[in-house]
C-alpha cells in the first residue's frame, strides 16, 4: 500500500512538517518526525521538509503508453455553430505542446450542422488533422453524445494528450472521458507545458483561489488530460501555408441520449464579461447605488464593461452577472480599471489574467495593489465625476 | 423514489460540510418529503469525518456511509469516485436501487468540479451539473433547469440520474434538537477498503493517476507603480491608458 515514509537519519527534528501538516497527524517523537494514524497522503509535508527526509511512497502500476502519440484538442461550438474562442486558443497551445513534443496536433469536432466552415478555420488556425463527425446526434449540445464520441475515438487512435475548454461544457464531458478511460484528469489549467526530459505533460493549475500553483501530472495513464481556463491564451494566427487535412467521421449507431433538452433560452446576449476589453469594477468602496449607477454611465461613455466584486451581489446593487470573481466571471481585459476594490483572493483569482490593472483606493494597503500594475491612491467617486464632468463638457463643446 | 446520496468533502478534524454540499443534502430531504423514500449521505474521509456525517443525519437524513481507509488516502478525482462508488453499490443490497445522486457543484477547496461526472460515469448513470432549479419530479423523472456557458436549458432526465447542484438553489436547514436526538442512534455505517470489496490497484494514491509534482506561489510580475498629482492629472494616465497610448 502507498504511504508516507519518515527517513530518520535524514530528520533533523526542525518540526516544520508538524506545523505544516493540515491533518496534524505529525509529531516530534525524540527529536524525529513521527507519523500517527490519519494521513491522507495530501504531500504538504513532503514540500516543506528542508532536508529531503520525507518522501511518498507509491506502488507504480505500469501501463502500455508507447503506442499512444498525438495531442488532441476537443472542439466546442456555440448556439449558432461558431468555434467557441476556447477551441481556437486550445489550438494555438495544442500547436506549441505538439512542437515541443515532436507530434501532431488534431482537433476533434462534432455537430449536427454542416462543419466544413468551421473545419477550415481549424485547418487555417495549424491543426494537421481534423476529425470531423456531423450527426443529428448532436443536435442538442448536450454533453452525453459528445462524450460518448470522443472516449470511442481516443479508445481506436490513442492520442497522448487530450485537451478540452474549461467551460461549462467542458467541464461536465472531460470527467466522464477520463473516468471512461481510467485516466487522470487535472481541472481548469492556466499554464501547460512538455517536461523537456520526461516528455510528459505539465498541467499547472491555481488552487486555493489562485494563491497557490499546483503543477500536476498524470505519468503512468494515458491519455494525459486537462481542461483549460478560456479566455487566458491568445489566439493562434494563421499559418502562412495550411497542410492540414480533414478527416470526416460517421457514428457507427446513433447515440440515443437518455437526457432530454426540453428548452433552450440564451441567459444574455453572447456577450460576457468574460469578452470585455475595458473593464470597470466597482468594490464596497463605491459607497452606495447612486455612485454605482455613475460608473455604468461613465463605462457606456466610454464604450467599457462594468462589473462588481461580490459584496455589491450579495448586497442587491447588481445582478449575479455582473460578478467578478472566483465564484462569478473570469475576466481578460486589456485594461481593468479597479474602483473601490479591496482584493479578496477569491476577486483577485477572477481578475489576474488581466493585461494591465489599475487599482483605485483609499487605503494604500488593500491587497488589490498587490495584483495591480498601477495604483491610485485616493476616493474612486471622484475620479468618476470628475470624468463624467469631463465627458460632459466635450459633448457640450461638440454640440 | 428510494436513497438519496449525497457526497461530503473529504478531510479534516476542524473539517465542515462543503458548503455545496447543503445544498444538495436540503434538496434530497425537500424530495423526500414531497415522494418518500430515503435519504443516504456517503463519503469518503476519515474516521473524524463522522462528525459531518452525524451533522447531516441531524438535519435529516436516514443513514450515512463513512468509507475510511488507509488505503483510500491520497486518492485523486477519479480514485474517490470509483470509492465512492463501491459505497453506493453496497448500501443498494440493504436498501434496493437508489434513484437519485445528487453532489455539490464543486468542492470549495479542490474547485476540480470532477468527482460528480466521474461518480455517474462509475455508476453507468446520466448525469446533469450545474443545476439551478429543479422543476419537476416524479416517480419517474425529473426535470430541471441547469445554467451552462451562459444558457438556460431545461432538461429532462429519467433515474437513476445524478445532478451536481448549484449554490443557492435553497435554502438548507439547520438541524433541530429532534434531529439531533435522531443521529445520536442513527445508522452510520464505517466501512473499509475489504468491507466494500475494493480493489486496492484504484484505490487511494495507488488509484489515482494524477501526481503533485510541484507547488509554487505565484512570481508578482512587476510592482505597483503609484500614480502622483491631482485628479485630472491621474485621470490623464488613464485616459492614455484606455487609448493604448502608453
Amino acid at each position: 500500500m502507498a504511504g508516507l515514509r519518515i527517513n530518520p537519519s535524514l530528520c533533523i527534528g526542525c518540526g516544520l512538517c508538524v506545523s505544516a501538516c493540515p491533518q496534524g497527524v505529525l509529531v516530534l517523537e525524540h527529536g524525529i518526525a513521527v507519523e500517527q494514524e490519519g494521513c491522507i497522503l495530501c504531500g504538504i509535508c513532503v514540500q516543506t521538509c528542508p532536508v529531503q527526509a520525507i518522501s511518498i511512497e507509491k506502488e507504480e502500476i505500469l501501463h502500455e503508453n508507447q503506442q499512444h502519440s498525438g495531442i488532441w484538442i476537443m472542439a466546442q461550438l456555440v448556439g449558432d455553430g461558431s468555434l467557441l474562442p476556447v477551441s481556437l486558443e486550445l489550438l494555438g497551445q495544442g500547436l506549441r505542446l505538439a512542437k515541443e513534443r515532436g507530434c501532431e496536433l488534431s482537433v476533434l469536432l462534432a455537430g449536427a450542422i454542416d462543419l466544413q466552415v468551421q473545419c477550415e478555420q481549424l485547418i487555417q488556425a495549424g491543426a494537421d488533422k481534423v476529425y470531423a463527425c456531423q450527426d443529428a446526434s448532436f443536435d442538442t449540445g448536450l454533453e452525453e453524445p459528445y462524450y460518448t464520441w470522443l472516449t470511442t475515438m481516443a479508445k481506436t487512435h490513442k492520442p497522448e494528450v487530450i485537451l478540452v475548454g474549461a467551460t461549462d461544457w467542458g467541464r461536465s464531458l472531460a470527467p466522464r472521458v477520463a473516468a471512461r478511460l481510467r485516466t487522470g484528469l487535472t481541472a481548469d489549467c492556466t499554464v501547460l507545458n512538455i517536461d523537456p526530459e520526461t516528455k510528459l505533460l505539465h498541467q499547472t493549475r491555481p488552487a486555493f483561489g489562485g494563491n497557490l500553483m499546483a503543477t500536476i501530472i498524470s505519468p503512468n495513464h494515458r491519455p494525459q488530460m486537462a481542461t483549460v481556463r478560456p479566455g487566458i491564451f491568445p489566439l493562434p494566427a494563421p499559418v502562412p501555408e495550411p497542410k492540414g487535412v480533414i478527416i470526416p467521421c460517421e457514428l457507427k449507431t446513433r447515440i440515443v441520449p437518455l437526457l432530454e433538452l426540453l428548452q433552450c433560452e440564451t441567459e444574455r446576449s453572447g456577450r460576457t464579461l468574460a469578452d470585455a476589453e475595458i473593464l470597470l469594477i466597482a468594490g464596497r468602496g463605491i459607497g452606495s447605488p447612486k455612485n454605482l449607477k455613475l460608473l455604468q454611465i461613465l463605462a457606456e461613455a466610454i464604450g467599457a464593461d462594468w462589473g462588481v466584486s461580490r459584496p455589491l451581489v450579495d448586497a442587491g446593487w447588481a445582478e449575479y452577472q455582473h460578478q467578478v470573481g472566483q465564484t462569478g466571471s473570469t475576466v481578460a481585459p486589456r485594461v481593468l480599471l479597479s474602483f473601490g476594490v479591496s482584493g479578496a483572493i477569491q476577486h483577485l483569482a477572477g481578475i489576474g489574467r488581466s493585461e494591465c490593472i489599475v487599482a483605485i483606493n483609499t487605503d494604500p494597503t488593500a491587497p488589490i495593489f498587490s495584483a495591480a500594475q498601477m495604483g491610485i491612491v485616493g476616493d474612486c467617486v471622484e475620479i468618476i465625476k470628475e470624468w463624467l464632468k469631463q465627458i460632459e463638457g466635450d459633448s457640450r463643446v461638440e454640440s | 423514489m428510494d436513497p438519496v446520496t449525497n457526497t461530503i468533502i473529504r478531510d479534516g478534524k476542524q473539517s465542515v460540510i462543503n458548503p455545496y454540499d447543503r445544498f444538495a443534502l436540503e434538496l434530497a430531504l425537500q424530495i423526500k418529503e414531497r415522494l418518500g423514500g430515503s435519504v443516504v449521505v456517503v463519503s469518503m474521509g476519515i474516521p473524524a469525518t463522522a462528525r459531518i456525517l452525524k451533522e447531516a443525519l441531524s438535519c435529516g437524513a436516514d443513514e450515512a456511509v463513512l468509507l475510511s481507509d488507509r488505503a483510500f488516502a491520497g486518492a485523486d478525482t477519479l480514485a474517490t469516485s470509483y470509492t465512492l462508488q463501491l459505497g453506493i453499490r453496497k448500501m443498494e443490497q440493504r436498501l434496493g436501487k437508489f434513484d437519485l445522486v445528487l453532489c455539490g457543484r464543486m468542492a470549495i477547496d479542490g474547485d476540480t468540479a470532477q468527482i460528480g461526472p466521474e461518480l455517474a460515469e462509475q455508476l453507468g448513470i446520466p448525469h446533469i451539473t450545474d443545476v439551478e432549479e429543479l422543476l419537476e419530479v416524479s416517480q419517474e423523472r425529473l426535470v430541471c433547469c441547469r445554467l451552462a456557458d451562459g444558457e438556460r436549458q431545461k432538461v429532462s432526465a429519467p433515474f437513476p440520474v445524478l445532478l451536481t447542484v448549484n449554490k443557492d438553489i435553497n435554502q438548507p436547514r439547520l438541524p433541530n434538537i429532534k434531529g439531533v436526538l435522531w443521529a445520536e442512534t442513527a445508522p452510520l455505517h464505517l466501512w473499509n477498503a475489504a468491507e466494500v470489496g475494493a480493489d486496492l490497484k484504484r484505490c487511494g494514491l495507488t488509484g489515482s493517476p494524477t501526481q503533485v509534482v510541484r507547488t509554487h506561489v505565484p512570481l508578482r510580475e512587476q510592482e505597483c507603480k503609484v500614480l502622483q498629482g491631482s485628479v485630472v492629472e491621474q485621470l490623464k494616465v488613464l485616459q492614455r491608458l484606455l487609448k493604448g497610448e502608453d
